[in-house]
């Protein structure tokens, strides 16, 4: 069964018209981890407000659990949980306070739903008597997070979750949107985090209010033809130019301690390239041939 | 890089909120035109030691040293000699990319032909001419992000403070970004900076992890995998935040 | 319900914990009431007053004494026909006459109604009113002292006569124009705010996208600011009564009624105001310019209407504290009851529904 379904939907904002969607289908099954990712100015958070039904898309229609974004957007906001990008607080209540607060709104209580809740929340418990602005940028996050999971929801809509989050906590944040997914609850969720994007059961790569490709992240990452190379040095910024100004250089990048690089004609002519980097005065040089990441099939879209 | 100048000392350096001890008596050096990664799991309490080293906030207790200027007593002379690009946006969104940049040109001292010149440098390295009229409030996360950047070293400062710039900005954006930082370094100006991505951590000469107001390990990130027996940041993070007990 | 009353108590803890604003709200009228209260008095202190006693008898002797223990007049006796009263006043010198017809006491036991000749010279409206609301006072305290232990009681019926402005235009009493101007302030413009911070932190999105009614979203916001609005008419009201020494001559109950009237509709006002902004610094300058000034300007507190050109009049007939003015003022001034006052009621209550509805046209379920 289909838990959300777009077809044809654009958005247009302002006199201008600038286009924020552009004509996109798509669907999401039920139970299904879906990931919107794409750079800010994508289209990701109009998306997320027209099936939360706080906005009107221009044309095309879109259902979340059958109910209509349009006519049925009271059953609709019933049932969906919602974290909006850069979502605060109110600053001046505690933690207790801000959970409990949206516990009730959605008639319910915060010991009803704790073991939803629980993992993340754990984390800041302990600070529960503390104000919400007097909390550090992750916490908040954190806190934002368990209001939006306190009333069980059918589907999550979750815009940039873990912006802000530590690694770790972003580790058991992922474990807990799986666990979500177990009781069947949809989750479509939209991050920067190229490492979340793998995590997901599909995905969908966004530019421009268009959506460039829709798969599973290992069929994504499948699609990735060129040949990779990860190239390591001493000088890592040195590195980085010398791999730009290297005519054979297709497109290159930093990429933790490697930099990454693909070559025209597929890199034939290794050694010749081996010479360039000698010749800079680079140190420790490491060449090899890797498998593309998901962050790597996203900044091929991307160029 | 120019080895000896520390540019930041740090010792002791202590918060207290209450009874609750936010930074506690953390002690490092940053030497000039060092890349520092200031990283730590949310809540350690890196947003508050910057603001400590900033000038923004005073000390608990411990001493501090920026470009030579002490912490308690030198504020202004810190603040004329640092950049410091907070974890919230810092730019006027309902001013134009170009007003902004004159604003903090102005705000710097800078002379008007100063700013001119600064400001057409500074569009044409981000590529933003086009977009120089336009409300900064309109621009993508990604270019806000850059332009901060840009205008906190507007003045060319020795330090420049970055707490988490790159959050929430994509891959592709986040590496020009960090372009523009490794071209600030080149220059000299040390680059002082919290991230929560680890690739980030691999770009920095050398990082520090702090766990519960404490900074527990500080060395280059190649070093740090070896003595953990790792071979990502990832992990060494990952094994350090299990011993938190902050939260526990 | 429970959402409801969850919603609540989030607002007041929103509001407590916002000490300035909290001083403000509560120290505002405070102020406002004792400044104008203390430069009124002081003008009032030291009046001089001139008593004509025609009945020189028993009762007359004794509400001189009473008058003449106040701390605030100045006075000398004489005897004096009408003609020469006036031009007593022509010299400036005196504010008021008391005169005390020949036969007081006699008409007092006889027919146990009496009456005294109040005369203000109301070149200054504020300080004559002043003068005549203490003098009543001093004589329905005497009236009252020797009812004590009657069965038929004795009634003075003051006579009260201004001079020069006999119809006591630019209305006076500070205390229901300070009243008007607050609960504007509280209810329109902290409503208004309350309301866009919400929408500016974000919060809006999430609870509109809950099962949460919008439209109670709205009231329940709104809610709190009644409560706080009735508080500081309550304090008012204490600081009128018991520091100037200005009673509230008609029922307390119907001022209560009618300003809970009046509160709904600048919150209704506050309502609209919020849905039609985003920001919170517009939202408070549409209060302070849109709401504040007209209230300052055309409730007929500050200015006299009358004197005003007419097309100020006709937009003044659209303020709505203007009706809650005339109002107030009737109530506790003149001591008037409902029965005269339905009309005024009637346009206040015809603006707040027009208001609420129009507020709720407006209100938009969606972001855009
Ligand atoms: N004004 C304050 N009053 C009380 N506690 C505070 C205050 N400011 C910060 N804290 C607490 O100090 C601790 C450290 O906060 P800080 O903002 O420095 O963390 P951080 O390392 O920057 O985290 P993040 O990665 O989430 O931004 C937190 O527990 C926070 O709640
Ligand atoms: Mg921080």
């Amino acid at each position: 069964m289909e838990a959300v379904v777009v077809q044809n939907m654009t958005k247009t904002y302002g006199k201008e018209k600038t286009l924020a969607v552009d004509n996109i289908s798509f669907s999401v099954a039920k139970g299904e981890l879906f990931g919107l990712i794409g750079p800010d100015g994508a289209g990701k958070t109009s998306i997320f407000r027209i099936l939360t039904t706080l906005l009107l898309a221009d044309s095309g229609t879109a259902s979340v659990d059958g109910f209509d974004v349009v006519k049925d957007f009271k059953s609709i906001r019933n049932t969906v949980g919602y974290m909006p990008v850069k979502f605060s607080l109110y600053q001046d209540l505690t933690i207790e306070e801000n959970l409990s607060f949206f516990a009730t709104v959605f008639g319910t209580t915060i010991e009803a739903n704790y073991d939803l809740i629980k993992d993340i929340y754990v984390q800041i418990e302990p600070f529960k008597k503390r104000r919400a602005g007097k909390l550090s940028g992750g916490m908040k996050q954190k806190l934002a997070l368990c209001c939006a999971l306190i009333h069980k929801p059918t589907t999550l809509f979750l815009d940039e979750p873990t912006t802000g989050v530590d690694p770790v906590s972003r580790k058991e944040f992922w474990e807990m949107l799986r666990r979500l997914k177990e009781q069947n609850i949809t989750i479509i969720v939209s991050t920067p985090y190229m490492d979340e994007a793998s995590l997901c059961d599909r995905i969908a790569l966004m530019q421009g209010g268009k959506i460039l490709s829709i798969d599973t992240p290992d069929d994504i990452v499948k699609a990735y033809r060129e040949k990779l190379y990860a190239i390591k040095a001493n000088e890592m910024y040195p590195l980085l130019k010398v791999l730009e100004n290297y005519p054979g250089t297709l497109n290159s990048y930093a990429f933790g301690e490697y930099a990454h690089a693909t070559f025209k004609d597929q890199m034939k002519n290794m050694e010749e390239f081996e010479r360039f980097l000698a010749e800079k005065q680079l140190t420790g040089v490491e060449i090899k041939s890797i498998e593309a990441t998901i962050e790597d099939s996203f900044i091929k879209l991307l160029h | 890089m120019a080895q000896g100048e520390k540019v930041i000392v740090c010792d002791k350096l202590t918060k207290r909120f209450g009874d609750f001890i936010a930074t506690n008596e953390i002690t490092f050096e940053v030497n000039k035109g060092e890349i520092f990664g200031f990283l730590g799991a949310n809540g350690a309490g890196k947003t508050t030691a910057m603001r400590m080293l900033c000038g923004l906030s005073t000390p608990s207790s411990g001493k501090a040293s920026i470009a030579g200027f002490d912490v308690y007593t030198q504020t202004e002379q810190i603040k004329r000699n640092i950049g410091y690009m907070s974890q919230k946006f810092s730019l006027y969104e309902n001013l134009t990319v170009k007003e902004n940049i004159e604003f903090f040109g102005g705000i710097y001292g800078l002379t008007d032909q100063q700013i001119e010149t600064k400001t057409e440098e500074l569009l044409n390295r981000l590529g933003l001419k086009s977009e120089a009229k336009k409300l900064v409030g309109s621009l993508p996360l990604g270019w806000k992000q850059k332009l901060s950047f840009s205008v906190a070293i507007l003045h060319e400062p020795k330090i420049v403070f970055l707490d988490e710039p790159t959050g929430g900005v994509d891959p592709v954006t986040r590496r020009q970004f960090w372009d523009l930082i490794y071209e600030a370094a080149e220059r000299g100006i040390t680059i002082f900076v919290t991230t929560h991505y680890m690739d980030e951590a691999e770009y920095c000469n050398r990082i520090s992890i702090m766990v519960d107001g404490r900074i527990e390990v500080l060395d280059s990130p190649t070093n740090l995998k070896r003595s953990f027996g790792v071979s990502s940041m990832d992990e060494v993070f990952y094994q350090l935040a299990r011993s938190a007990k902050r939260g526990d | 319900m429970k959402q409801f009353i969850s919603f609540v108590r989030k607002e007041f803890y929103h509001v407590l914990r916002d000490r300035r604003t909290l001083l403000i709200l509560f120290g505002m009228p405070i102020a406002q009431i004792l400044l104008f209260g203390f430069a009124l008095t002081n003008e009032v202190k030291d009046s001089e007053i001139l008593v004509v006693d025609y009945a020189k008898d028993n009762a007359s002797q004794q509400i001189l004494t009473h008058i003449g223990a106040s701390r605030y007049f100045k006075i000398s006796k004489a005897a004096l026909t009408q003609k020469e009263i006036m031009s007593t006043f022509q010299a400036g010198k005196i504010k008021a006459v008391v005169v005390i017809p020949v036969n007081f006491n006699e008409d007092l036991l006889h027919s146990n109604k009496a009456q005294i000749q109040l005369i203000a010279d109301a070149t200054d409206i504020n300080t004559a009113n002043m003068i005549i609301n203490y003098l009543s006072a001093i004589i329905l305290e005497y009236q009252n002292q020797i009812n004590e232990n009657l069965e038929i009681p004795y009634q003075i019926i003051p006579e009260t006569r201004f001079l020069y402005n006999p119809q006591l235009k630019g209305a006076p009493g500070f205390v229901p124009g300070v009243m008007a101007l607050v609960l504007m302030l509280v209810s329109v413009m902290m409503t208004a705010i309350s309301i866009v911070r919400e929408k500016e932190t974000g919060t809006m999105e999430i609870l509109l996208v809950s099962p949460f009614k919008p439209v109670l979203v709205i009231f329940a916001k709104a809610f709190p600011y009644l409560i706080l609005s009735l508080i500081n008419v309550t304090a008012i009201l204490l600081l009128s009564v018991f520091v100037l020494d200005l009673p509230v001559k008609g029922s307390v109950p119907l001022l209560f009624a009618e300003s809970t009237l009046f509160i709904i509709t600048c919150l209704a006002l506050g309502i609209f105001i919020s849905i039609k902004t985003d920001s919170q610094q517009f939202a408070m300058l549409i209060s302070l310019m849109g709401m504040l000034l007209p209230t300052m300007m055309f409730s007929g507190f500050l200015f006299p209407i009358e004197n005003m050109p007419l097309p100020l009049q006709i937009i003044s007939n659209m303020v709505p504290s203007k009706w809650y003015y005339i109002i107030v003022k009737s109530i506790m001034i003149k001591g008037l009851g409902f029965s005269s006052l339905w009309k005024e009621t009637l346009i206040l209550l015809g603006m707040t529904l027009f208001l609420l509805a129009i507020s709720l046209k407006n209100f938009k379920i969606r972001l855009q």
